[in-house]
C-alpha cells in the first residue's frame, strides 16, 4: 500500500511521517514514534488500554486511522509528567495503588485526565462512568477511584495555596 | 514515607510501590514495547478441528513463501514436547490433533502485515475423528482421547470411614454443583521475543510468571543445557495463572523461528488468539453426599470432584490436588472421602488460574452446606458455626490446626459489618411484590498458601540478597512482578531484616542468568515462602557483616566490607517448618504450612423483568497473618473479589465444536467499573510464626469466596437454588420460571 505523508500533532509537537492510510493511530504511535506508553489490549475497541486524548476527548486509538487526525491535538500518557514531575492524577495512582500490573493504567489515566479537565470534583458515579470503557483485571477499580479522590484533593489544596500566594 | 527506616520498620506500611512511577508514566517496558534490530514477527497456524489426524499441510501458491521462515515439528532440534509435569503435550503437532487450537506450523516475516494472509495460505488437511466434550462423555469413555481411560489424574482421599456413618445419620443430603471455564483475561496478552542459534543458545524475553519453567521447557525442546538457555521476564501485565505454563509454549515457538531464521523473533498474541488458545480455569462437576445429625453436626462427607482437564495433562494433577484438599472446607468432620478426577476432553488444555481448583470445590461445598442447613432446619450460619475447625482439630487431610483460628469471631464481625441478620429479614419483607428482589449470602472458607504437601520441599527454592556498593541491597529472586506488588513487599521485608531504608532495596530483573530459582510465581507463595527466604537471607547477610567487625550501621559496614572483601551476598534455601509431614500415598498430612481464613458476604439485587443480577455490596473479611503492605493487600483482595463476581455472574465461556466461540472482550463479559460495587476489605491479623514478619499468602484467597456467597445471595433473593455458575440472566430466568 502507498504511504501518505501526514502531519500529526502529538503531545504539543508536530511529527511529519509517511504512513499507509490503513494504519491505526495506535500503531503509528507505538511503532513509528516509539511512544509505547499507549497499549494494545484487544485490537477491537473493547478494553480501553489504547485510550488517548484527541481534541480533549478520550478516544480509542486502535479505532482511529492516523491519516484522519492531522488537524487534531493528540495527547498520550507520555505528556502528563512534565520534566519528570508526575501530574496529580499520576501521583494519586502511585499513592493509592491504582496501578497494579500497569497495562490498563495509561489508558485509564487518559480517560480520567479528561474527566478532571471538565469536572473538578466528580462523583463516584461520574468516575466509574468515565472508566467504564477501560477494563482493569487487577484492582477491582476501588483503588483507581481512590486515586481520583486523592488527585482531586491535591489539586484543590494546590489551588488554595495558589490563591493564598496571590493574596499575599 | 521516604527517608530512613524508623523504629517501627517498613513492614505494615503502605509505602509507594516500587513499580508505580514507571507504570503511571508509560515508561514500564512490556514485551511488546521491546524491539530488536532485524527482528521478525511470528505467527502460529493452528488446527481447525478438535480431533483428528494430520494428512498433509498445503501451502497456497499465492504466497511468496521464500520470504517467510516456516517451522514445523520436523525443525525441532530436541524433543517435541512442552515439558512441565508430563511430556504429553507437543510443541507442534505432527500427526495427531487433540484440540482445536493445536499449533502445527509457525511462520515469521519482517512485515507483520503480510503474516495474516500467509497464515490463511496454509491449509492443514485433517482426517477428523470424533471428540469428547463433556466430563460425562469422558468418564463414559465414549472415545478414548488420552491414555487408556481418559483419566489425567485421580486421588482417593480418605479420613475415617465415611461408609460407616450412613446408617446412623439423621439426614443424608445430596447435591451436584457445576462451575464453568473462566478466562484469566490479564490485559496484556501473552508474548515473547527470542534470539537463538546453535552457538549462542536460546534467550527469550517475555510476559511470564515462571522463568525457570520456561527454561526447563526450552532445554528439552532444544536439547540444550541450562547455561545455554536464558529466560528474562519483561514487565508482566497480569498473570492470574494464565502465564504460568503457556509462556513456555510461546517461548518455544518464538525460539524455533529464531533458531531457523537466525534473527530475533517477536510473537505477540492478539486477544482473540490469546482467549481461544491459552489455558483457562477448569470447568468442574462436584457431587456431595453428606451425613448430618439432627443437631447439625457433620458426620460424614462423601465428595466426588471432577475437573475437565482438556486435551493434555499440563497442570491438571496439581490443580486437582488443591481442589481436593479444599473440598471439605474449614469444617470439622470425622469421616471424609474425596474421589477426585481430572479427565481429558478435546478442549484446549485447562490450566492454572488464581485459586487453582479451590474455587471450584469451595463453590460446591458452600452451596451444599446451605442445602444441608435447610434440610436440618438451621440457618446457614448456625450449621457452619456448629462445625467450624478450631485450633487442635484435624482438617480433612488429618492436618492438625496448630495456629489459633477463630471462624466464629470472623463470622460475627462480617455479619456486623453487613448487618446480615437484619437484612435477611428486611429483604424478605421488601421483596414481596417488588420487581427488584434483594438477597444476602455468605461463604466461609480457607485457602492454603504455598505448594501442596511436599511440593515446597521438591522445589527447594533458593533466594539471594546482595549488598550493593552504595550501601543498599538487591534481592535476587525469580518471582516476577505481575502487578501483585512483589517488588514492593519483598523490599519491605528485606529492609526490615537489614535495618535499612526501603528506598535502598531493589529487586533484580528476573533473568535466569542472574537470579537463582526461587520457584514459580504462583500458589500465594511469593510473599510467604519466597518472602521468608528473603528475610532469612537478609538476616544472614547482616550477620556476616557484623561478624566482620566493621563499625557502623548495615549500609556503612556493608559498603566498607565490599571495598575490602569484594561482593557480599547470601543465598538461603527453603527448609520446611518443623513438624510438617505429608504422605502422597494416603493424601494425609500437613497439606499446607498455613491457611488463610475468611468470611465473605455478598448482597445482590435481581431485576425480575430482565433477570439481570448485580452485586450491590460486598464485604471481604480475612485472617491472613501479618499484613505486609495494607494497600497492596487490599488491592489483591479487591481485584480477586471483582474476578469472583465475574466468575459468579458474567464470565461465560461458550464452546462450539471444541473451541471458544466468544473469544473477544466484547462478548466474553467481565466486570467493568460500573458492575463492581464498593468492596469493603477487612483484615484480621494473627501473625504466622513461619511467614516473613508473620505474613501468610493472600493472592488466591479472594477468588474462592465470591461465587458461593453470590449464589447463596441469589437463592436468598429468589427462593430457588443456584448450583451452577455463571448465573447468567438466562440461567436465572430458567431457574425462576422452572420453580413456578
Amino acid at each position: 500500500m502507498r504511504k501518505e505523508l501526514v502531519d500529526l500533532s502529538i503531545n504539543g509537537r508536530r511529527h511529519e511521517l509517511a504512513v499507509e492510510p490503513n494504519r491505526t493511530l495506535l500503531d503509528v504511535l507505538r511503532e513509528d514514534l516509539r511512544l509505547t506508553g499507549t497499549k494494545c489490549g484487544c485490537d477491537d475497541s473493547s478494553c480501553g488500554a489504547c485510550t488517548v486524548v484527541v481534541d480533549g476527548q478520550p478516544m480509542l486509538s486502535c479505532l482511529l486511522l492516523a491519516v484522519s487526525y492531522q488537524d487534531s491535538q493528540i495527547q498520550t500518557i507520555e505528556s502528563l509528567a512534565t520534566q519528570g514531575e508526575l501530574g496529580a492524577l499520576q501521583r494519586g495512582f502511585v499513592q493509592e495503588g491504582g496501578s497494579q500490573c500497569g497495562f490498563c493504567t495509561p489508558g485509564m489515566v487518559m480517560s480520567l485526565h479528561t474527566l478532571l479537565e471538565s469536572t473538578a470534583d466528580p462523583t463516584e458515579e461520574e468516575v466509574r462512568a468515565a472508566i467504564s470503557g477501560n477494563i482493569c483485571r487487577c484492582t477491582g477499580y476501588m483503588q483507581i477511584c481512590r486515586a481520583v479522590r486523592h488527585a482531586v484533593a491535591e489539586i484543590r489544596e494546590e489551588e488554595i495555596r495558589e490563591k493564598e500566594r496571590l493574596h499575599a | 514515607m521516604s527517608g530512613s527506616g524508623d523504629i517501627d520498620g517498613w513492614v505494615g506500611r503502605s509505602v509507594p510501590r516500587k513499580d508505580g512511577v514507571a507504570k503511571v508514566t508509560g515508561q514500564a517496558r512490556y514485551v511488546d514495547d521491546i524491539t530488536m534490530p532485524h527482528m521478525l514477527y511470528g505467527v502460529t497456524v493452528r488446527s481447525s478441528v478438535p480431533r483428528g489426524r494430520i494428512k498433509a499441510i498445503h501451502y497456497s501458491d499465492k504466497i511468496p513463501w521464500e520470504q517467510f521462515t516456516i517451522v514445523t515439528a520436523a525443525n525441532i532440534p530436541g524433543e517435541n514436547v512442552i515439558y512441565l509435569l508430563m511430556g504429553d503435550q507437543p510443541c507442534l503437532a505432527s500427526r495427531v490433533i487433540n484440540h482445536s487450537q493445536e499449533p502445527i506450523v509457525l511462520l515469521a516475516h519482517s512485515d507483520k502485515n503480510l503474516l495474516e494472509a500467509a497464515r490463511g495460505g496454509v491449509t492443514i488437511e485433517v482426517e477428523p475423528e470424533p471428540g469428547v466434550f463433556s466430563i460425562e462423555d469422558s468418564l463414559e469413555q465414549k472415545e478414548i482421547v488420552w491414555g487408556s481411560d481418559n483419566i489425567l489424574k485421580q486421588y482417593h482421599m480418605n479420613k475415617g470411614d465415611v461408609d460407616s456413618v450412613w446408617p446412623s445419620a439423621d439426614f443424608v443430603v445430596e447435591g451436584e454443583y457445576r462451575t464453568g471455564a473462566q478466562e484469566q483475561l490479564y490485559i496484556e496478552n501473552n508474548g515473547m521475543i527470542a534470539t537463538a542459534s546453535p552457538a549462542e543458545g536460546v534467550t527469550v524475553w517475555g510476559s511470564m510468571q515462571c522463568p525457570y519453567y520456561v527454561q526447563k521447557a526450552l532445554m528439552r525442546l532444544f536439547a540444550l543445557p541450562a547455561e545455554k538457555v536464558r529466560v528474562v521476564a519483561a514487565v508482566t501485565g497480569g498473570g492470574f495463572g494464565g502465564k504460568e505454563e503457556y509462556p513456555s509454549m510461546i517461548a518455544g515457538h518464538a525460539a524455533l523461528l529464531a533458531w531457523k531464521s537466525g534473527r530475533p523473533v517477536k510473537m505477540i498474541y492478539d486477544r482473540a488468539e490469546d482467549m481461544a488458545a491459552t489455558t483457562k480455569r477448569h470447568p468442574s462437576r462436584t457431587r456431595h453426599r453428606t451425613a448430618v445429625s439432627r443437631d447439625g453436626k457433620l458426620l460424614g462427607m462423601d465428595i466426588e470432584f471432577t475437573l475437565d482437564g482438556g486435551a493434555y495433562a499440563t497442570l491438571s494433577a496439581v490443580v486437582l490436588s488443591r481442589g481436593t484438599i479444599h473440598a471439605a472446607g474449614p469444617y470439622r468432620c470425622p469421616n471424609v472421602r474425596v474421589h477426585a478426577r481430572a479427565v481429558a476432553t478435546n478442549y484446549p488444555p485447562h490450566g492454572a488460574f488464581r485459586g487453582f481448583g479451590a474455587p471450584q470445590s469451595i463453590f460446591a461445598l458452600e452451596r451444599h452446606l446451605n442445602k444441608v442447613a435447610a434440610v436440618v432446619g438451621l440457618p446457614p450460619e448456625e450449621l457452619r458455626r456448629r462445625n467450624f475447625l478450631h485450633q487442635g482439630d484435624l482438617t480433612s487431610t488429618g492436618q492438625e490446626v496448630r495456629e489459633p483460628v477463630d471462624l466464629e469471631g470472623l463470622l460475627d464481625r462480617a455479619f456486623s459489618a453487613t448487618d446480615y441478620r437484619a437484612k435477611v429479614q428486611s429483604f424478605a419483607r421488601s421483596n414481596i411484590g417488588s420487581r427488584i428482589k434483594r438477597g444476602i449470602g455468605f461463604a466461609t472458607f480457607m485457602h492454603g498458601a504455598g505448594f501442596t504437601g511436599s511440593g515446597e520441599e521438591y522445589l527447594a527454592s533458593i533466594v539471594g540478597v546482595e549488598a550493593t556498593a552504595d550501601g543498599g541491597a538487591k534481592i535476587l529472586v525469580a518471582a516476577t512482578e505481575m502487578g501483585q506488588g512483589s517488588s514492593t513487599t519483598l523490599a519491605q521485608i528485606a529492609a526490615d531484616a537489614l535495618g535499612i531504608s526501603f528506598d535502598r532495596v531493589t529487586v533484580a530483573e528476573q533473568d535466569t542468568a542472574n537470579v537463582p530459582n526461587s520457584g514459580p510465581t504462583v500458589a500465594s507463595r511469593t510473599c510467604m515462602v519466597v518472602g521468608k527466604l528473603v528475610e532469612t537471607a537478609a538476616l544472614a547477610l547482616k550477620a556476616k557483616v557484623a561478624e566482620a567487625g566493621i563499625a557502623g550501621d548495615f549500609s556503612t559496614a556493608s559498603a566498607a566490607y565490599i571495598k575490602i572483601h569484594g561482593p557480599l551476598r547470601h543465598f538461603a534455601k527453603y527448609a520446611a517448618p518443623p513438624g510438617i509431614h505429608w504422605d502422597d500415598q494416603s493424601y494425609q498430612g500437613d497439606a499446607y504450612g498455613a491457611y488463610a481464613w475468611a468470611v465473605y458476604v455478598a448482597e445482590v439485587a435481581v431485576d425480575t423483568l430482565t433477570y439481570e443480577a448485580s452485586v450491590t455490596d460486598f464485604v471481604a473479611l480475612q485472617e491472613v497473618g501479618r499484613v505486609i503492605h495494607p494497600r497492596v493487600a487490599a488491592g489483591q483482595i479487591e481485584g480477586g473479589v471483582a474476578q469472583g463476581i465475574g466468575y459468579a455472574l458474567y464470565e461465560n465461556v461458550q464452546w462450539k465444536d471444541g473451541r471458544m466461540a466468544n473469544n473477544q472482550m466484547t462478548n466474553y463479559i467481565m466486570p467493568t467499573a460500573a458492575d463492581v460495587p464498593p468492596i469493603r476489605v477487612l483484615f484480621a491479623e494473627t501473625p504466622y510464626a513461619y511467614g516473613p514478619g508473620g505474613a501468610k499468602g493472600i493472592g488466591e484467597l479472594p477468588i474462592d469466596g465470591p461465587a458461593p456467597a453470590i449464589a447463596n445471595a441469589l437463592e436468598n433473593a429468589l427462593g430457588v437454588p443456584f448450583d451452577e455458575i455463571p448465573a447468567t440472566p438466562e440461567k436465572i430466568m430458567t431457574a425462576v420460571r422452572g420453580a413456578r
